[in-house]
């Protein structure tokens, strides 16, 4: 197992090196000139040449890489040209907000998908199946900005319990932290419920067929105990898989949802800094996105070793 | 008995304290996230009504666009309009404590002029030197009459900040910036929040009603709103106008609609690249006359705007003192502009329109596309994320444009720049240099009447030769609630919070 790790620890650094260069590479391709709009409504070609210099964009690409790469080994990721806050400020003020809509988004998945697709699973055929996967349907199909303006139109615009959107930081008020992440996180949670019930549901089939199920059960132990213990804990193998993906989707931002809930997370920071051409902010969130998503699998790597004892030996 | 409900009572009133404390907080939802906090460095429409509450101008346009003092108490022109002298404010101190003296002005409009980066030295071009006369009073030496200057510093390049902060803060001074406006910084958490607290030492103090003012950006428009009705904002910036009409019946709610100072229009390409050439509309300018025939601007901004809009043919709205009435908007006439292809021989033009994809922009395309269909044309819509588009019309790349412009108080910053030869925004490609001579003509002077002359003069050829079909005049709305009073509808669609109040 420790030979295993270390081979995929040392997968990490070549990984992120070949991230960085196609982070870097791919916005070269963005068509516009990145001085042009940063140059405002004027566009004054003082101002253009200005940037230009600034941004190091006369320079030729490989060289405007190693100056960001040599940055980056540094701890400096850059300046924002937009607002003039440093992009690792940046991070560190969006990171928190979008780790905690992500858990508490996954949270709800896992509390709603895992029990949905177990009972659909286990009570096949029944109206509990059926209505497992009506609610699946409904989590898939609905647009998580049309559920989010729903939402805010009945909890806040007509019974006004819950804030329209805005974020407020849990160690200022967590009462009204939590007011203000609940329908973000329920919608996206929402979605991903669907997704993990219907995972769930067919892994949970699959296992339940299987020849050991019918022993276990022919040796007398209990319905409680087959499913749970036996049969769930097999079929969690894909779901963690599938689990750890949608919460790398998650961390790098919900771009949508943190619209529509004017949540300042990393959604909104990479769109409004793509559409605004902030090049040093798209690459160190993208880069951090990325770093998040391999960290997640390798996590869920280890997870497998949890569940599954086969694979310690 | 007695005493328990006089104890729940006094709890209840402890309960609500918070509340009557938040009323003193007036909490703005803006359309979009400002950029960086500077005057001399910011660039967007979102930063200046932010600015509005924070820095103070040398001057400041009223209601009807007149230029009143701020800062300033007066000025006066030299004879030969080469020298601008103001008498300051006295007693005026930054946030940090400075005072607001000449010197301190002097060092601000160097500071906008020579700081690398800045987007102010454009608009202070013609001030090649400032004289400190006394303490009160500073000499703006010119290099040549120009007239828009009043108006450049009753905007963002008549923002005084504070010299001393400003040094110590160099290029970052944005980050946490020092000025003299009602309101002073106190954080800024990038696409959340801006919160500032009243400044006590505020020379016009007793026009101040609030302790802290919160802007958050929220770019979706029904959000925005849901959030005004849920009663987590006082105030909104840019209703959308399909949402006017539902706001009219909620008795809890304001609404205000001010003309904007800025258009819509349809940019053409008439000689910024050899595409000029090689299409009907740039070639011809009887084209460009058919074409703007085949449209009818109220039908545009019945579609397109819910009539939240008021049709224009110029580069300034009809009820501006500076509208050329000598070409008034033109009527629709299919049959004329049938005529007119006949006439320059090109019976079916095909037109290339580009467009943003801001809904506005997509729907004024379509319509428009709808129309001259009418007459003849065939309009295929090229829809483009706003960089790129932008790119394109800077490199020519385009045959027509669908563009608009947030405007400035003054004619002169809704026309130098994008009709004289070789300006940065002359998207059009436009160049006659009977028109440079007259639009610098238009600067060299002061009186109203005789630059208006001069506008009318421009008006007749520039809107003949067409380099940009003006569409409209959108109207800035906003949405408030209904116990806010002093709302002053300022066409350059800022809020100014001095007389704000909750009723």
């Amino acid at each position: 197992m420790l030979e295993y790790l270390v081979r995929r620890v040392a997968t990490i650094l070549p990984t992120l090196l070949f991230v960085s260069m196609l982070i870097f590479g791919l916005q070269q391709l963005l068509p516009g000139d990145p001085a042009v709009i940063l140059a405002g409504e004027e566009r004054d070609p003082n101002v253009v040449a200005y940037l230009r210099e600034k941004l190091h964009l006369d320079e030729p690409l490989p060289m405007r890489y190693v100056h960001w790469v040599g940055g980056v080994l540094q701890g400096d990721l850059g300046e924002s040209v937009r607002s003039q806050q440093p992009v690792l400020e940046l991070i560190v003020q969006k990171l928190p907000v979008t780790v905690e809509l992500a858990l508490l988004a996954m949270t709800i998945a896992l509390v709603i998908g895992i029990p949905a697709g177990v009972v659909s699973a286990v009570g096949r055929g029944t109206a509990w199946d059926y209505a497992a996967n009506v609610f699946a349907l409904w989590g898939l199909s609905t647009p998580n900005f049309w559920l989010g303006i729903l939402l805010i139109l009945l909890f806040s615009v007509q019974l006004g319990w819950l804030p329209a959107s805005g974020y407020v930081s849990p160690f200022e008020d967590l009462g009204a932290n939590l007011a203000a992440m609940i329908m973000p996180a329920f919608v996206l949670g929402n979605a991903i419920a669907a997704v993990l019930m219907r995972h769930t549901r067919s892994a949970m089939l699959q296992v339940l067929s299987a020849d050991y199920v019918r022993t276990a059960r022919a040796k007398g132990l209990s319905e409680r105990v087959v499913v749970l213990k036996h049969a769930l804990r097999n079929a969690l193998t894909p779901i963690i898989t599938l689990g750890a993906l949608e919460l790398g989707t998650l961390l790098s931002g919900a771009v949508l949802t943190e619209q529509v809930f004017t949540i300042p997370g990393f959604g909104k920071l990479i769109v409004d800094s793509v559409f605004n051409r902030d090049y040093a902010v798209v690459q160190g969130v993208v880069l951090v996105t990325a770093t998040a998503y391999i960290v997640l699998n390798l996590l869920a790597d280890l997870a497998y070793f949890a569940v599954n004892p086969r694979l310690r030996s | 008995m007695k005493m328990f409900s006089c104890r729940v009572l006094s709890s209840l009133m402890l309960a609500l304290a918070p509340f009557a404390l938040q009323a003193q907080t007036l909490r703005v939802g803006l359309a979009e996230d400002p950029d960086v906090l500077d005057p001399t460095l910011a660039r967007t429409f979102v930063g200046r009504i932010v600015f509005a509450a924070l820095c103070d101008k040398l001057f400041d346009v009223d209601e009807k666009l007149n230029i009143v003092p701020q800062l300033a108490t007066g000025y006066e022109w030299s004879a030969d309009s080469k020298a601008l002298t103001i008498k300051l404010r006295s007693g005026v101190t930054f946030h940090d404590g400075e005072k607001l003296d000449a010197a301190a002005v002097k060092f601000n409009l160097e500071r906008h002029k020579t700081m690398p980066g800045s987007n102010r030295s454009g608009e202070l071009r013609p001030v090649a030197s400032v004289d400190v006369v006394d303490p009160s009073t500073v000499k703006l030496n010119l290099s040549a009459p120009f007239s828009p200057l009043l108006a450049a510093l009753a905007d963002r390049a008549g923002m005084m900040v504070s010299p001393k902060a400003a040094q110590a803060a160099g290029q970052n001074f944005g980050v946490k910036p020092v000025c003299s406006g009602p309101f002073k910084f106190v954080e800024r958490v990038a696409q959340d929040r801006m919160v500032f607290e009243r400044y006590a030492q505020y020379w016009d103090k007793d026009k101040v009603h609030f302790d802290k003012i919160v802007y958050t950006p929220v770019p979706d428009a029904t959000v925005r709103l849901a959030n005004l009705r849920s009663g987590q904002f006082d105030f909104i910036e840019r209703v959308a106008p399909s949402d006017i009409e539902k706001l009219k019946s909620d008795a809890k709610l304001k609404v205000a609609r001010i003309t904007e100072i800025g258009y819509q229009g349809i940019t053409i390409n008439v000689g910024k690249s050899e595409i000029a050439q090689k299409h009907a509309l740039g070639k011809d300018a009887r084209v460009r006359e058919a074409f703007e025939l085949a449209i009818d601007r109220q039908g545009i901004v019945q579609v397109a705007m819910d009539n939240e809009a008021t049709v224009g043919n110029q580069w300034v709205a009809p009820s501006n003192p500076y509208y050329a009435k000598n070409v008034p908007v033109p009527k629709r006439d299919v049959a004329r502009a049938k005529a007119l292809l006949k006439e320059a021989g090109i019976e079916k033009p095909s037109v290339t329109l580009i467009t943003p994809t801001t809904s506005d922009a997509q729907r004024i395309a379509l319509i428009v596309q709808a129309m001259v269909r009418d007459a003849g044309f065939d309009v295929k819509i090229q829809s483009t994320e706003f960089a790129t588009s932008l790119n394109m019309a800077d490199k020519g790349d385009f045959e027509a444009y669908v563009l608009a412009w947030s405007g400035r108080a003054d004619p002169d910053g809704n026309l130098y720049s994008f009709d004289a030869c070789k300006q940065p925004l002359n998207y059009a490609g436009y160049c006659v240099p009977e028109i440079d001579e007259l639009l610098n003509k238009s600067r060299t002077l002061r009186d109203p009447a005789e630059r208006k002359k001069v506008y009318e003069q421009i008006a007749a050829r520039v809107l003949k030769d067409r380099p940009i079909i003006y569409l409209y005049h959108r109207n800035w709305l906003w949405a408030y609630t209904a116990k806010l009073g002093g709302v002053r509808n300022v066409p350059d669609g800022l809020l100014r919070v001095q007389g704000l109040k909750i009723n």
